[in-house]
C-alpha cells in the first residue's frame, strides 16, 4: 500500500516540464517572427512552402520512423488532398460558402478517407511487402491522373483563386504573408498533433509494431490494425499539407501524386532524420531550400543531393536530427569545446575536396548541356576550360588534396569522439554512483 | 467477473500438424488443469517448439482442437488468443528493443486495461497502466534500469524482461519456451526462482532443456517424443516410466553420468 501511494506521488507531482514548454514556444516565436525578418517576397515563398514541407515530411515520418512503414506512395495522400482543395476552392469561388482557411481541413479529410479505402490492402503486410503495395498504389493513382483528366486536369492541371468566398476577419489571403500566417497556423497545430501522437497507446504501439510486430500480436494487438489507423492518421496530416500546398500555389497538376513527389518526402525525411520526432522539420525545410535555391544555384543540383543522400545513409543513418542530437550530447557534458578545432578542420577540407569535385560535374554538364557556348565556364570566381587538360588536372588535383587531408583529419575526429564517448560514460557512471 | 471454472485451463484433443508431408506433431490428447506446472520434454525434433507454436495460434493446426479455458481456440489468430487469457515467450529473445523497459512492459499491459487502439488519450495519464508498469518491473527486477533501451540490456535482464511481458497482460494460461537458454548455471537457479514468483496461481507450460529445471519446477511432466506424447505424469512416475527411459531420459541419465565420469 506504501508503495502505490508514492508512486501516485511521483504521478501526481511530476513537475511541468519546463523544457518541453520553452522549445513549444520557441517553436512558435520563430513560426511567428521569421517572415518578419526575412520580408522579401522570395522568402515568403519559402517559407510558406517549408510550412507545408513541414507538415507532410512529419506525416510520412509517422509511417517511416514511427511505424516502421517505408511507404512510396505517400505523395498519393498529399496529391489527392491537394486535388480535392483545390475543387473545393472553385466551389468556393461559385459561390459555396466556406471559408478559404478551412480547406485544407477538406483536403485532409479527402485525403484520410482515400486511405481508408486504400489503406487497408497496403497496410495488409508489413516490411518489404508494404513497399512494393505502396509502390503499386502510387502508379495505380498516377495513372488513373492520366486517365481522367476531369478531375485531375490532365497535362495543365486544375487552377483556382484562393481570394474567393467571405472574408473572414477581413483576411483575403491574397497577400503571400496573410496565406503565409494561416500556413504557420496549420504548420504549429498539425506538430502539436502529431507529437501528441507519440505519446498515445496507439502511437507507442505503432513504435512496438515497428521493433517487433510478432510480439505485438502476442500481447493482444491486431498489427495490421494498427498499421492502418497509423495510416489513415497520416495521411490526413499529408492531405492537409496538400490542401495547403493547393491554396499557395492556386494550381494542382497531376505531378502532385507523382512516384517523384514520394520519393522526394522519403529523401528529405530521411536526410532531417527519422528517428527523432523534430527530424522531419528539418527534412521539409532542406526539402526548399533543395528544391528552390539549389536547382537555381547549378544544374545538377539532382547529382548532389544523390550524393549528399549516399553520404547520409552510410554515415549518419539518423540524419541531421542524430547529428544534432549527438553533439547536444556532447554538449551538455561539456565536451563540445574539445571537438571544435576538429569540426573546423573537417569543415574546411570537406569544402576543399567538394569544390574539386563540384568543379568537374560543372564541366561535364558544361559539356553536355551548354556547349554551344565555348567550353569555358565560370565556376566559383576561377574560369575553367571544360576541354583543358589544365582545369582537369587542376580540379582533380584540389579534390583528391582535399580528400586526402579530410581523410586524416577524419581519423584523428574517430579517435577523439571515440575517446570522448569513453569519457562521458564514466561521467555518468560516477553521477549514478554519487546518486 | 464471475465464470464458472472450466476443469481444464488447456485441452488438446488429438492434435496434429504437417509440413508439406512430414508430421510434426502426430495426434497428441492432453489436458492441463487450472493452476497446473507442466514442464514438456523430449529431443530435439520432438515437435515441442511446434506445439506451443499451435497452441499459441503463431501456426494453425491441421487437424484436432485446442481448447483455452473451455472455449475453441484452434484456428483463431496470436492476438485472439492473448485475448482469451493465454500468454507465451520465445526461446529466442522476442522483446522491443528500441523501447525502454518501462515502455516494453508498457506495452503489455495496455490491450488488457482496455485501452485497446486509442490515440485520444495520453499515456501519462493512465494511472493504471503506468502502476502495472512499474509493478511488473519491481517483480522481475527490472525497476533499476526503468529508461534503458531493450537492446541495452544484458541477456539475463532481457530474458527477464520478456518474462515480464509475457506476465503483463495478466494471463491465466501462461507458455515459457526454453525459458532459461543460453544461461549461466547460478543465472538460471535465480532466474526460476523468479519465474515461480511471478507465475502463482497461474497454469504454466515451459518447454525444457534442463532436467533439474524441469524437476524443480513442474508439478506434471509432458514426454514429447517424435510428434507423440510419451508420457503426462508426475516427475516420480515419469522417471519411473520404462518407455520414457528408453526414449528419452535413458540416454540424458547416460550422458550425465558419462560426463560425471570425466
Amino acid at each position: 500500500m506504501a508503495r502505490t501511494t508514492k508512486r501516485a506521488d511521483v504521478y501526481v507531482f511530476k513537475p511541468v516540464n519546463v523544457g518541453r514548454i520553452i522549445l513549444w514556444s520557441l517553436y512558435a516565436l520563430i513560426l511567428i517572427v521569421v517572415p518578419l525578418i526575412f520580408d522579401s517576397s522570395l522568402s515568403q515563398t519559402l517559407l510558406s512552402q517549408m510550412g507545408i514541407a513541414i507538415i507532410v515530411c512529419l506525416s510520412y515520418n509517422m509511417l517511416l520512423g514511427q511505424g516502421g512503414m517505408l511507404s512510396f506512395g505517400h505523395a498519393v495522400y498529399s496529391g489527392m488532398g491537394a486535388f480535392l482543395a483545390i475543387h473545393t476552392l472553385n466551389r468556393v469561388t461559385d459561390g459555396l460558402a466556406l471559408p478559404v482557411s478551412l480547406i485544407p481541413v477538406l483536403g485532409g479529410l479527402a485525403s484520410a478517407a482515400v486511405a481508408v479505402v486504400l489503406g487497408w490492402v497496403t497496410t495488409k503486410k508489413a516490411a518489404t511487402p508494404f513497399a512494393m503495395i505502396t509502390l503499386g498504389v502510387g502508379e495505380l493513382v498516377w495513372a488513373m491522373a492520366l486517365m481522367f483528366p476531369e478531375f485531375f486536369g490532365g497535362e495543365g492541371g486544375v487552377s483556382g483563386n484562393r481570394v474567393a468566398g467571405s472574408k473572414v476577419f477581413g483576411l483575403t489571403y491574397g497577400p503571400q504573408i496573410q496565406l503565409y500566417y494561416l500556413i504557420a497556423v496549420y504548420t504549429f497545430i498539425c506538430t502539436a498533433l502529431m507529437y501528441a501522437f507519440t505519446r498515445t497507446p496507439l502511437g507507442r504501439m505503432l513504435n512496438a509494431v515497428r521493433d517487433n510486430p510478432e510480439r505485438v500480436e502476442f500481447v493482444g494487438y491486431n498489427t495490421q490494425v494498427v498499421r492502418y489507423i497509423a495510416f489513415v492518421i497520416a495521411a490526413f496530416f499529408a492531405g492537409i499539407s496538400g490542401g495547403l500546398a493547393a491554396l499557395n500555389f492556386e494550381i494542382v497538376t497531376s505531378e502532385v501524386v507523382s512516384g517523384y513527389r514520394s520519393g522526394a518526402y522519403l529523401l528529405f525525411t530521411f536526410l532531417g532524420g527519422a528517428t527523432f520526432f523534430f527530424g522531419p522539420i528539418l527534412g521539409g525545410i532542406l526539402m526548399v531550400l533543395a528544391f528552390v535555391l539549389l536547382s537555381e544555384f547549378t544544374k545538377a543540383w539532382l547529382l548532389y543531393l544523390g550524393l549528399i543522400f549516399l553520404l547520409m545513409v552510410v554515415y549518419a543513418p539518423g540524419g541531421v536530427a542524430s547529428l544534432i542530437m549527438m553533439n547536444l550530447r556532447l554538449a551538455m557534458f561539456g565536451f563540445l569545446r574539445k571537438l571544435w578545432v576538429s569540426y573546423l578542420a573537417l569543415f574546411a577540407t570537406a569544402l576543399v575536396a567538394l569544390c574539386g569535385a563540384a568543379a568537374m560535374v560543372e564541366m561535364v554538364y558544361h559539356l553536355q548541356l551548354n556547349l554551344a557556348l565555348g567550353p569555358e565556364l565560370v565556376f566559383m570566381g576561377a574560369s575553367l576550360n571544360a576541354k583543358g587538360l589544365n582545369s582537369w588536372f587542376g580540379a582533380a588535383f584540389v579534390m583528391f588534396t582535399g580528400l586526402g587531408l579530410f581523410e586524416l583529419c577524419r581519423r584523428q575526429f574517430v579517435r577523439d569522439w571515440g575517446d570522448i564517448q569513453e569519457d562521458i560514460e564514466k561521467e555518468i557512471k560516477r553521477r549514478e554512483a554519487a546518486l | 467477473m464471475t465464470q464458472t471454472v472450466h476443469p481444464y485451463a488447456l485441452e488438446l484433443k488429438d492434435l496434429r500438424k504437417r509440413f508439406g508431408k512430414t508430421d510434426i506433431i502426430r495426434g497428441i490428447d492432453m489436458a492441463v488443469r487450472p493452476g497446473e506446472r507442466v514442464g514438456i520434454i523430449g529431443p530435439n525434433g520432438a515437435g515441442k517448439s511446434t506445439l506451443f507454436n499451435l497452441i499459441s495460434g503463431r501456426f494453425e493446426p491441421s487437424s484436432g482442437e485446442i481448447l483455452l479455458n473451455g472455449y475453441r481456440v484452434d484456428g483463431k489468430k496470436s492476438f485472439e488468443i492473448n485475448r482469451m487469457g493465454l500468454s507465451r515467450s520465445f526461446q529466442i529473445t522476442n522483446i522491443f528493443p528500441r523501447l525502454s523497459v518501462f515502455e516494453n512492459l508498457r506495452c503489455g499491459v495496455l490491450w488488457s486495461l482496455g485501452y485497446k487502439y486509442t490515440f485520444l488519450k495520453f499515456l501519462l495519464d493512465l494511472d493504471d497502466a503506468n502502476d502495472r508498469a512499474e509493478t511488473l518491473m519491481e517483480m522481475v527486477r527490472l525497476d533499476k534500469k526503468r529508461d534503458t533501451l531493450a537492446m541495452n540490456l544484458t541477456y539475463a535482464e532481457q530474458r527477464a524482461l520478456e518474462i515480464g511481458i509475457t506476465i503483463a497482460g495478466g494471463a491465466n494460461v501462461i507458455l515459457l519456451d526454453e525459458p532459461t537458454a543460453g544461461m549461466s548455471k547460478s543465472e538460471t537457479s535465480r532466474f526460476i526462482r523468479l519465474i515461480k514468483e511471478v507465475t502463482v496461481g497461474k497454469t504454466l507450460l515451459t518447454v525444457e532443456h534442463d532436467m533439474g529445471v524441469v524437476f524443480g519446477l513442474a508439478d506434471k511432466i509432458a514426454v514429447v517424443v517424435y510428434g507423440e506424447l510419451l508420457a503426462f505424469d508426475t516427475p516420480d512416475a515419469v522417471r519411473a516410466d520404462a518407455r520414457v527411459q528408453e526414449a528419452y531420459l535413458g540416454s540424458v541419465v547416460a550422458q550425465a553420468q558419462a560426463e560425471a565420469g570425466h
